[in-house]
């Protein structure tokens, strides 16, 4: 019998996405049976790294046999979720699904920056963004889509941001590696020093140290000139 | 109508709508830039900067609020624009600005870097709009009865006659020359015993039901009424091994039994098996 087909089944009859680790409690649950044999015995000891590439074998024959459903793997679990092309039919089946709003461009763009950056701090978000982010923010922890993740380690100690496991399963991902052009985004731009565009108190604040190569204060726009 | 009338913006016509759209001074450069058609790494700062500045009077003679974002990006470009106008020679270095920093530089990265992620934004919405579509596969709850008992073997109607026959024979012996007694029994009143029975000892073996029976009638009324419970799923029989005793005892999801009259439809059920068997009709309850 092979390990792939028992996933399968498996992920077919499960009530919801399973891990890695779910699915090694239930191969040692069926080898603990009374009348388990030595299929199931086996299975007991099987490794992380051998289920992930059984998935993953599975995931890929899904594919190449162009199935209707897929094998999918969402914030680190594995569930068998349908192709987007057959939505309208399957609406039409089980009804609209329950699902918040759509993401405003604000939202859009204020997320991404936490995503590919985190951890992240409100005034680094700033920046990018050229404008206050406190609403934003509000609403995307509201979701549960970010989550405060811990103090960077500059003057004042101000809290960092991450994205959460619903952020991933809210845009389908299997994880933050997933995320498109994940490298390049990633990446701290630091080619200058950065001279902060908005330093006027009261505004967003300075940038912290972290993104200041050699110039910690920062500037301030103290000119006045005449236009 | 305003003076701002007689400059000719191309878009002033919705500027209401690009008022909405712009959430900040950033997205209003890009804007600006893109209308340019020109690439970021290219863009005509000193005409970027009249552009945006032109932008802000253009709020405020509507009586706008513009938020204080858009007034210190203003002053940066004014800044940088002034910067342009003296030649190169005679651009003062000003206190605290380090050697080769270019505000200019640095609002071109901050764009590229802002635009960068608006474009990653886009294909975020484009898999929030995928995900919307996506349903998992989410089947009911398998039920399983819990811990079934170990299955004894099911016990035959063949089984039960061969049994019923053993009995019956007990009476063959007797004398068959005896007129044909007034039958006593229901097989409503033998449900009733049977129950009876069952609840006070649990269950009993076959032979057991049939030990204080006193003529062929009663037995088969006791069989019928046995059967009929049967039927009802008030009572199981079950053999150990093929042939062996055969043990009576309540079924598992039986209604409790009451020491009063047995369940209404036994009763009724009972007295419909009774009269198609034509055996007696008598209430008389009368037992030996």
């Amino acid at each position: 019998m092979e390990l792939k087909f028992i996933l399968e089944s498996l992920l077919f009859s499960a009530q919801k996405p399973l891990s890695v680790k779910e699915l090694r409690d239930v191969f040692t649950a069926a080898a603990e049976a009374e009348d388990a044999d030595a299929t199931a015995k086996s299975l007991a000891k099987i490794k992380d790294s051998e289920v992930t590439a059984a998935l993953e074998q599975l995931a890929g024959e899904h594919e190449t046999a162009a199935r209707s459903y897929r094998l999918a793997c969402v914030a680190g679990a594995w569930q068998f979720v349908t192709q987007p092309e057959y939505a309208p039919w399957l609406k039409a089946l089980v009804g609209q699904k329950i699902r918040p709003p759509r993401l405003s461009q604000p939202a859009l763009e204020t997320l991404a920056i936490i995503a590919y950056r985190q951890p992240v701090t409100r005034a680094e978000v700033e920046q990018i963004r050229g404008v206050n982010v406190d609403g934003v923010m509000q609403t995307l922890m509201e979701r549960g889509l970010v989550e405060a993740v811990g103090r960077a380690e500059v003057v004042g100690r101000p809290p960092t941001y991450g994205t959460t496991a619903l952020f991933l399963e809210y845009f389908g991902l299997s994880g933050l590696g997933d995320l498109p052009a994940a490298d390049e985004l990633r990446r701290i731009v630091v080619e200058k020093p950065p001279a902060p565009v908005t330093t006027e108190p009261g505004l967003a604040t300075v940038p912290p140290e972290q993104l200041a190569l050699g110039n910690a204060e920062g500037k301030k726009e103290e000119e006045n000139p005449s236009s | 109508m305003p003076p701002a009338r007689s400059k000719v913006f191309p878009f002033m016509a919705e500027y209401k709508v690009q008022f909405e759209v712009f959430e900040g001074p950033l997205d209003l450069l890009l804007y600006l830039i893109k209308k340019e058609e020109v690439d970021i790494y290219e863009v005509n700062l000193t005409k970027l900067a009249t552009q945006f500045i032109e932008y802000i009077d253009l709020m405020r003679q509507f009586d706008l609020e513009i938020a204080g974002e858009f007034l210190v990006m203003a002053s940066t470009l004014m800044y940088i624009k002034s910067r342009e106008l003296l030649p190169v020679d005679q651009q003062v270095a000003v206190e605290g600005e380090d050697e080769g920093e270019d505000p200019r530089w640095e609002l071109i990265r901050q764009l590229v870097e802002y635009k960068k992620f608006k474009d990653a934004a886009t294909q975020l919405q484009t898999l929030e709009a995928r995900q919307e579509n996506v349903f998992p596969r989410l089947p009911a709850k398998l039920e399983f009865e819990s811990t079934a008992p170990p299955p004894k073997p099911d016990v035959s109607i063949f089984d039960l006659l061969n049994a019923v026959n053993a009995v019956l024979k007990r009476f063959e012996k007797r004398d068959d020359a005896r007129d044909i007694f007034e039958d006593k029994w229901t097989v409503s009143e033998k449900i009733e015993f049977i129950l009876k029975v069952i609840a006070e000892r649990g269950s009993l073996r076959f032979a057991e039901l049939f030990e204080s029976a006193a003529s062929r009638s009663e037995v088969v009324c006791t069989f019928l009424a046995l059967l009929e419970l049967i039927r009802l799923k008030q009572l199981i029989c079950v053999q150990p091994e093929a042939f062996a005793e055969i043990e009576i005892r309540r079924a598992e999801n039986a209604a409790p039994a009451t020491g009063a009259p047995g369940t209404d439809p036994a009763r009724n059920d009972a007295e419909n098996v009774g009269q198609a068997s034509s055996l007696s009709q008598t209430e008389d309850i009368k037992q030996n």
